[in-house]
């Protein structure tokens, strides 16, 4: 009994002493499920960040949501309860983040997600205060494909999206954007992630005659409506969305996906910025250290929103150290403060510029137009 | 909708119905034989596709660390059985199946270079791959629980499948890959373009039904089967082992699964999880038949791949929905029409 007091005692007394002495920041990323594609150069990426910040040790805590809003709210809840982190970042898609807001805002810690939809962080109220994100919003990328297409002389455009959060998402922003912009839009299709066919939307797509077509699908999945419409003898303009930029579109897309368009963050052309972009150190930064590790030309701009994070963190917690003491609840209080003053901090997708009422902090920085030529992704004026 | 149009639905349902249809006609195999209700039958396309497709990126498919691993596991465990049975003279048979086997495959692999072989030896190395695992996966999961009910067998079957999947992302990651086309010509009707690898997947469908049909109605092992789908105790009262007969039909539904993954891989990109929804599809077609009746669960299958293509012109949003549905009116259907046995389990 009294070994068992002792021991007892003793752990009780490194807890305390750890928790005075690191930072504990914890993750939750879709490294498996149907997001696996996203989460798992996320993951990568945390390896790479940097574990002492101002003296401090970081602990990253990592767990996997399987892409699952219940496993998310899980792994955060444990997170913030059990292993008594000082931020939180995560999730990879927006689902679960959304899911995540309520419990850091009871657990009064701050977070930072890495999902794109705008719901994370608007309309800022209460719970919205502990958020955070790192991905453009739909509706930034939206407007530089609408400009794009008014610019290029579009008038009747189509739609293909995910049957999901993501497609609808887009659906919503492009529609709402587009029509304001004067393109009519003559066809709006969906499908599934894993779908063998869309014969059926593209046959619908095409007979609609539109100049140009938007698919709203991320990684590999974006390629299909593609292929089928280049099979099918679409000559029109093709955009897709910044979800596909990582090598493996080009892969399985091969010479079907040649001249799409797209927006996408900086960092998915960083050694073709001129050396005058504001991001191009910090964004050859991530991808040099991403390519070190990993290979040549393995890196993707998903796993550049944690590295965002991770800057984040970096630049907010000397400051917030300045007021208490990494474990306790002033010390999340003070982060969150410090993360919402984040003042022209280069990422490696734009320049990060919050407010109380803007929690991303992006401007027109923050993406360019990029179009496949020979098979690479070329920076386009 | 003019002509056109729903010709080529036409077209792209039957192709996508064809793979059903072979998928449907495993499940049936597997389920007359075994009672097993085989959930990981898609994964099984998804292992073919993708071992196919990093063999031509030259890279080592991650079957083969599955195959070597189940192999090595067999091999403890009837080495074991067969000391503790007195049976040594069973060795060199276990040595051969479940440590040379792999062995050597591993070796092939190691020596030529995959990605410089034809397309033939490639489609042939990928099924030397991917098969064995189907009997394999039967000695392991489903033979020690023979004579279980089948709820049991099919929780089995469930835990088979995420274990199957989990494997998959760890072998060939999160993202899809494309094969190239069998061929590349194009065969013109009028105004419809139908691709050669079109006419590849119809032709081999046809071709491995046919070939089964004169497997189960002409060969010994074929009709062994049979025997064992109608009457279990019967079987082995005739000396058919039970044994075998399960490790058969699972070595035919992983070839047909296997090889149905390599037919469609130049159609579609193939994720680690692409399987299960092929798979699933396949599981309507053979409901149609009731589990039982091969053509009918053919046909049941053919008409789920042009209802989903159908249906993915007018309303694609609901096109899942709509397939899955479909399986409601049928149950009811059957539960009306067909007498009730109470099955002595």
């Amino acid at each position: 009994m009294r070994i068992r007091l002792l021991v007892a005692a003793l752990g009780f007394a490194s807890m305390a002493f750890q928790a005075h002495a690191d930072i504990n920041v914890g993750v939750t990323v879709s490294a498996t499920g149907p997001a696996a594609s996203l989460g798992i150069p996320e993951k990568n990426t945390f390896a790479l960040m940097p574990t002492t910040i101002a003296g401090q040790k970081i602990n990253y805590i990592i767990l996997d949501d399987a892409s699952d809003t219940t496993k998310a709210v899980t792994n955060t809840k444990k997170l913030i309860t059990e292993d008594k982190v000082d931020a939180v970042i995560g999730s990879t898609i927006t689902p679960n983040s959304l899911a995540m807001i309520d419990v850091v805002a009871e657990g009064e810690t701050p977070m930072i997600s890495m999902a794109a939809s705008s719901r994370i962080i608007e309309p800022m109220d209460a719970k919205r205060r502990w958020v955070f994100k790192t991905p453009q919003n739909d509706a930034q990328m939206a407007v530089a494909i609408t400009g794009h297409m008014s610019k290029t002389g579009v008038k009747t455009a189509a739609f293909i999206g995910f049957s999901d959060a993501y497609g609808e998402g887009w659906w919503n922003e492009f529609s709402k954007i587009a029509e304001a912009r004067k393109i009519k839009i003559v066809a709006n299709e969906r499908y599934n992630r894993a779908d063998t066919s869309v014969t059926g939307q593209v046959l619908k797509l095409i007979s609609a005659n539109p100049d140009a077509i938007l698919i709203a699908g991320s990684g590999t999945p974006a390629a299909l409506p593609q292929v089928a419409l280049k099979e099918k003898g679409y000559k029109g303009t093709i955009y897709q969305t910044h979800g596909i930029a990582n090598p493996d579109f080009l892969r399985v897309g091969g010479k079907n996906v040649e001249g799409t368009w797209l927006p996408a963050g900086p960092v998915l052309v960083a050694s073709q910025l001129p050396d005058s972009n504001p991001l191009k150190k910090s964004s050859m930064a991530y991808v040099q250290k991403y390519e070190a590790a990993h290979g040549a030309g393995s890196f993707s701009t998903f796993g550049a929103h944690a590295w965002d994070a991770g800057l984040l963190l970096a630049n907010a917690i000397p400051i917030a150290l300045k007021k208490a003491n990494p474990g306790t609840k002033e010390f999340r209080a003070a982060l969150r403060d410090a993360l919402e003053t984040t003042k022209e901090l280069p990422g490696a997708h734009g320049v990060f510029n919050m407010s109380f009422v803007d929690h991303l902090g992006f401007d027109q920085r923050a993406f360019v137009m990029v179009q496949i030529v020979g098979g690479k992704w070329k920076l386009m004026p | 909708m003019d002509l056109q149009i729903a010709l080529l639905l036409g077209q792209d349902g039957i192709t996508n119905g064809a793979i059903y249809a072979l998928l449907a006609l495993a499940l049936v195999l597997v389920f007359a034989v075994t009672r097993v209700i085989f959930i990981p039958q898609g994964e099984f396309v998804a292992l073919g596709a993708l071992s196919l497709a990093s063999l031509q990126a030259g890279k080592t498919p991650g079957t083969l660390w599955l195959l070597l691993g189940a192999g090595i596991a067999i091999f403890i465990i009837d080495g074991i059985g067969a000391i503790k049975a007195g049976a040594l003279h069973r060795f060199p048979k276990i040595v051969l199946w479940n440590l040379a086997y792999p062995g050597i495959t591993g070796l092939v692999l190691f020596l030529v270079k995959p990605a410089e072989l034809p397309m033939l030896a490639q489609v042939m190395l990928s099924l030397i791959l991917v098969v064995p695992l189907g009997p394999m996966i039967y000695r392991l999961a489903f033979q020690p629980l023979a004579e279980a009910s089948v709820l049991v067998l099919l929780i089995v079957a469930v835990a088979v499948h995420m274990a199957l999947v989990g494997l998959g992302l760890l072998f060939f990651g999160a993202e899809g890959s494309r094969t190239p086309a069998f061929s590349d010509a194009v065969f013109e009707f009028g105004t419809i373009h139908v691709t050669g690898q079109t006419f590849w997947v119809l032709a081999s469908s046809v071709l491995l039904i046919a070939t089964l049909y004169l497997f189960f109605e002409r060969t010994l092992y074929g009709k062994a089967l049979r025997a064992t789908a109608i009457n279990r105790i019967g079987a082995r009262l005739m000396g058919i082992s039970t044994i075998m007969a399960g490790k058969l039909s699972f070595l035919l539904a992983a070839l047909i699964g296997a090889f149905s993954g390599i037919l469609i891989a130049p159609i579609t990109t193939i994720y680690y999880d692409t399987g299960f929804l092929i798979g699933l599809k396949g599981f309507v077609g053979a409901i149609v038949g009731g589990l039982a009746s091969y053509p009918v669960a053919a046909a049941g299958a053919l008409l789920v791949g042009l209802l989903e293509s159908y249906s993915s012109f007018w309303a694609s949003a609901f096109k899942e929905v709509i397939v899955f549905t479909l399986i409601i009116p049928v149950l009811l259907w059957r539960s009306l029409t067909t007498h009730h046995v109470e099955e002595d389990e």
